[in-house]
């Protein structure tokens, strides 16, 4: 048993600095929760925990192995990178926990680089509407692009740049998208209209690419059974599902963050109204900081 | 509040797009099979041939070495993917044709004994080499070149489906990662690929 966890928790291929990063993050946020010792800290740290030991596994744990030789597998370990990680830390808001609990050299540190203006301008262009999209859905179709990914599986170095990419694209698009903040409290905090809009814009294009590859009569990825698959499965069933998966739950997403940010609305509205009675609900607003 | 990006930032985006479309799309490319010089390792191995001797990869150094995953209960995909390098063989000289080995390697050690290694490539010709090894010699060179096999369930008979890559690897004399061959290149296109790498050797 004991040897069977050990075997799942050992990386199939180590990256030793990115398995430090995901330490740091995860010590500074837990640090930063037992000083703050507040009570309404406790759904976003699952929201937050969740979504890093999510991306920490698909990763940094035997599942990569599956992920590397089973197109359905590879597929779900992108919804988690892309989607699921990166929307639940961003959902829980993290940064004021993570502010609380890194040493001050750090977060000043941060804070510092994230106002220099090439970081900030760059962060601006990154998080502009149009721009934001077309990386959330170009980074799929590109990765996707049969001769590219057919490379990316053969080179270790592809592989990781493509994991990685998708991984800050995700934490990117997601961060956008669930800014709690009042629209305008910052350059990159659009309205929840064209938020919304943005959403809906990155779906069809989502739902495209996975029915194409669901209902794809021939193997559109021969890189499967270039490498091998991890057991005998058959070559057309891999792939209708790794089809569905990017197809449906991907699209999904949208679906439910526009349900988030209609509540958020609701929220900032109702706070308009009745600014003598703030909105308990409200997100924290003041503790979110620019990146 | 700036909501709108100044124009040249999009024209700089429509550069760096156009710029890395000129890049992906290259030069013809030389080969029929993917070129994989410099993406994959260098050949290495410990394995056992089919003479039941302990072999490495610096055993087959000097002659141009096809490498492929199987095993001999394989329904489909080895005897076919040997039969195709046999007729791509049988198109060169013999001079040419004794600078390759073939080196076809089973991922299924607990049926494929030296003997029946050796009984399963003396039928597609003195250039077919058997070898395999430990699972864990195995799992090193697989993982490798990022390739894997799995096992399935035994039926009644005990008879079990093995999952495999269906690639060919070509590696150059000195052992460097050469070509990837997949299973829709005709024997032809093989044929041609194996003739330019020895050429290009000599």
């Amino acid at each position: 048993m004991a040897a069977e966890i050990a075997r799942w928790l050992t990386p199939w291929e180590p990256l030793y600095w990115l398995i430090a990063l995901f330490a740091i993050v995860a010590a500074c946020y837990v640090r930063g929760l037992a000083r703050r010792r507040r009570a309404r800290d406790v759904l976003p740290a699952i929201a937050f925990f969740v979504g890093l030991a999510s991306m920490y596994a698909v990763m940094q744990t035997y599942v990569d192995y599956y992920a590397q030789y089973m197109f359905f597998i590879h597929r779900a370990q992108h919804l988690i990178l892309h989607h699921l990680g990166p929307f639940l830390i961003a959902l829980s808001m993290p940064t004021a926990v993570l502010a609380a609990g890194a040493p001050l050299w750090l977060s000043r540190g941060m804070r510092g680089l994230g106002a220099l203006p090439p970081v900030a301008g760059l962060y601006r262009v990154l998080q502009h509407p149009v721009i934001s999209a077309a990386l959330f859905v170009g980074l799929i179709y590109f990765w996707l692009w049969p001769s590219v990914h057919f490379t990316a599986m053969l080179s270790a170095r592809d592989y990781w740049l493509m994991n990685l990419s998708m991984a800050v694209d995700g934490l990117l698009f997601w961060w956008f998208m669930l800014d709690p903040r009042r629209p305008g409290a910052t350059p990159t905090t659009y309205s929840i209209g064209l938020r919304i809009i943005v959403l809906w814009a990155v779906m069809p294009p989502q739902i495209a690419i996975g029915a194409y590859i669901a209902l794809a009569p021939d193997t559109v990825y021969d890189v499967y059974a270039v490498c091998g698959r991890a057991f005998p499965i058959s070559p057309i069933v891999d792939q209708q599902l790794g089809g569905l998966i990017t197809w449906i739950p991907a699209a999904m997403m949208s679906v439910v963050a526009t349900l988030i940010l209609l509540r958020l609305g609701f929220v900032h509205d109702r706070s308009t109204a009745s600014p003598t009675e703030p909105a308990v609900t409200a997100s924290r607003p003041d503790e979110r900081q620019t990146v | 509040m700036n909501h709108r990006l100044p124009r040249r930032l999009f024209v700089v985006f429509a550069l760096a797009a156009t710029a890395l479309l000129a890049a992906c799309s290259g030069g013809e490319p030389e080969y029929n099979a993917h070129d994989i010089e410099g993406v994959m390792p260098d050949l290495a191995f410990n394995l056992t041939d089919e003479n039941g001797n302990a072999v490495e990869a610096d055993d087959y150094d000097g002659r141009l070495k096809l490498l492929f995953f199987g095993y001999t209960n394989c329904p489909d995909i080895c005897p076919a993917t040997m039969a195709r390098i046999r007729a791509a063989l049988g198109g060169l000289d013999d001079t040419t044709r004794e600078n390759i080995d073939v080196l076809f390697v089973s991922v299924d050690p607990e049926r494929d004994d030296p003997e029946r290694l050796a009984q399963f490539t003396s039928s597609f010709g003195p250039r077919f080499v058997g070898l395999t090894g430990s699972q864990e010699q195995l799992k090193a060179l697989s993982k490798r070149y990022r390739v894997t096999y799995g096992y399935g369930e035994p039926n009644d008979n005990g008879f079990y489906l093995v999952s495999h890559s269906s690639a060919i690897f070509v590696f150059g004399p000195e052992g460097k990662a050469r070509l990837l061959v997949n299973q829709e290149q005709s024997v032809d296109a093989l044929r041609a690929d194996l003739k330019k790498l020895l050429e290009r050797v000599d």
